[in-house]
């Protein structure tokens, strides 16, 4: 047990060793990796603030709801104080039938009305949902259908649907980009490492010819390997949160503009140690798959 | 220790290096492979440190049969093995201390135990105050003294010595055949493959002669 630990640490000691012994070279290696996972890891944290924004921007999802008519003013109003108190609702706006025909006429629309005795527009509740997500607007509307005093209803969740459907194509598209830059970074470190073992190949020889086993070649290049693809993913969280403080302030004023106070957040304790682990098992396959490979080809 | 029966050895291309070589070679004795360049020598001796598989016959080495050992035995068989090379294999990115440690640290030994074996064989073979020295800066003497402490190092029971004492002067060729003497009498088996006949004479081990991949009686 204390001859393995010692030949562990004296791989790591190896691999640390090859690094510092070009170090130009691996820092272009570790930087091409932080550039490659910045990429996904980058678009993740914008889907989450965009996410987050779309909860806080003031365009909400909105229920009209039109009132019985001969209903009591009164109680319309009643009614749009009462649906206001609601876990699922944000807030609610009584319309009067003569608020909304004087509208009509502001929006050059009176021909519709002209010829009419009597005011055709019932009163109106605009009713902005809490939620954004359209399966919590439409379960909310057919909530809101069932109430009496209600005689019919519109849905506005369109726009909720096109940012939803748009934040699942993100979602789509970074696991799309993990997976493709996650192979580029597999076969950046299997690259290095066939040159390495190249490099290494009289070595090698020399090893096995003394009875060295392949798992004993193998290890410090699958530290190499490992450290590189940590270090390429520290490199990535590195530029995915410098780059989020680069464009905190344009965001900021993007999303004051939406009326929203958005504060950027950049990736979690949580989300960097997936981001770091990813990157080190990355690493450790495209080591092992390149020196698995390379090993054969020297038998 | 050594038993080959019937073994031949067939290139890609055709070409026999060893035909039909049957021999035995006791535990603690002392043989010399001679022959002239291309008799076959190196083969033998690569075949009996599992480098090479016979294409037909059986070699059988410390009761293993190396026709049919399996691959991920190889290396623990090899373990046993000391390996002289006339080109030496040495790391010359390491130091000469390293070189020598390189074989017990893939038995898995280290520490204080591994420093004191390595530098007792530095010290057999007269290259302890050379240590800390890179295999470049030494002598092709030196170098191949240093070959020999890597292979005696691990204190194998074989050693495998090709062409030892190619290209050294005949005070280090000297010098290199008493120390593989002091080892045999220790009871190592030692196998030395030469073409310096005059060499042989002044060691009066057995001598097995090849000559076209075949034994001369």
């Amino acid at each position: 047990m204390k001859a393995w630990f010692e030949h562990n640490l004296h791989s790591l000691g190896l691999a640390l060793q090859t690094l510092r012994d070009a170090p130009l070279a691996s820092l272009f290696s570790i930087l091409v990796i932080g550039i490659a996972l910045s990429l996904p890891a980058g678009l993740y944290l914008a889907l989450a603030n965009l996410d987050r924004m779309a909860g806080g921007v003031q365009t909400r999802p909105e229920v009209s709801l039109f009132l019985k008519p001969g209903l009591d003013e009164d109680r319309g109003r009643q009614l749009a104080r009462r649906l206001a108190e609601r876990g699922d609702i944000a807030q609610t706006r009584f319309v009067a039938k003569a608020d909304g025909l004087k509208r009509l006429h502001e929006a050059g629309l009176s021909d519709l009305t002209a010829g009419l005795t009597e005011n055709p527009l019932p009163d109106a509740i605009v009713v902005s949902a809490a939620q954004t997500e359209p399966g919590a607007v439409e379960r909310l509307a057919v909530e809101l259908k069932s109430l009496p005093e209600i005689d019919q209803l519109i849905v506005d969740a369109d726009w909720a649907r096109r940012l939803a459907a748009l934040i699942d194509f993100g979602h789509e598209l970074v696991l799309l980009l993990a997976a493709l830059l996650g192979l580029a970074l597999a076969a950046i470190t299997g690259n290095t490492i066939r040159l390495q073992i190249y490099a290494a190949r009289e070595e090698i020889e020399v090893s096995r010819l003394i009875g060295a086993t392949d798992r004993f070649i193998r290890r410090p290049f699958l530290y190499f390997g490992t450290l590189q693809g940590l270090l390429g993913g520290l490199a990535g969280w590195a530029i995915v949160s410098g780059g989020l403080y680069a464009l905190e302030s344009a965001l900021e004023r993007l999303a004051s503009a939406w009326g929203s106070q958005l504060a950027l957040h950049g990736l979690s304790l949580v989300d960097g140690a997936i981001l770091l682990a990813s990157a080190a098992v990355l690493g450790f396959l495209g080591a092992f798959l390149a020196v698995n490979h390379s090993l054969r080809k020297l038998q | 220790m050594i038993e080959l029966s019937s073994v031949t050895k067939r290139y890609p291309g055709g070409h026999e290096a060893l035909a039909d070589i049957s021999l035995t070679i006791e535990r603690g004795e002392l043989a010399f492979l001679t022959g002239h360049s291309g008799a076959g020598k190196s083969t033998l001796l690569k075949l009996i440190a599992a480098i090479e598989r016979p294409t037909g016959g059986v070699v059988m080495v410390s009761g293993q049969n190396l026709s049919r050992i399996r691959r991920a035995a190889l290396p623990y068989f090899r373990r046993n093995i000391g390996l002289i090379f006339q080109d030496h294999k040495l790391l010359y990115d390491r130091s000469v201390f390293d070189n020598v440690l390189l074989p017990l640290h893939i038995q898995g030994m280290g520490g204080n135990d591994a420093a004191k074996r390595v530098r007792a064989a530095l010290d057999k073979v007269g290259l302890l105050k050379r240590e800390r020295a890179r295999p470049i800066t030494l002598s092709g003497g030196e170098q191949q003294r240093l070959c020999i402490a890597r292979a005696i190092v691990s204190r194998p029971q074989l050693l495998l010595a090709d062409e030892p004492t190619a290209n050294l002067d005949e005070d280090y060729a000297r010098d290199i055949m008493d120390m593989f003497q002091a080892f045999n009498q220790v009871g190592t088996t030692v196998v030395i493959s030469t073409h310096d006949q005059a060499l042989v004479g002044r060691y009066g081990g057995r001598t097995i002669h090849l000559s076209d991949g075949r034994l001369v009686p």
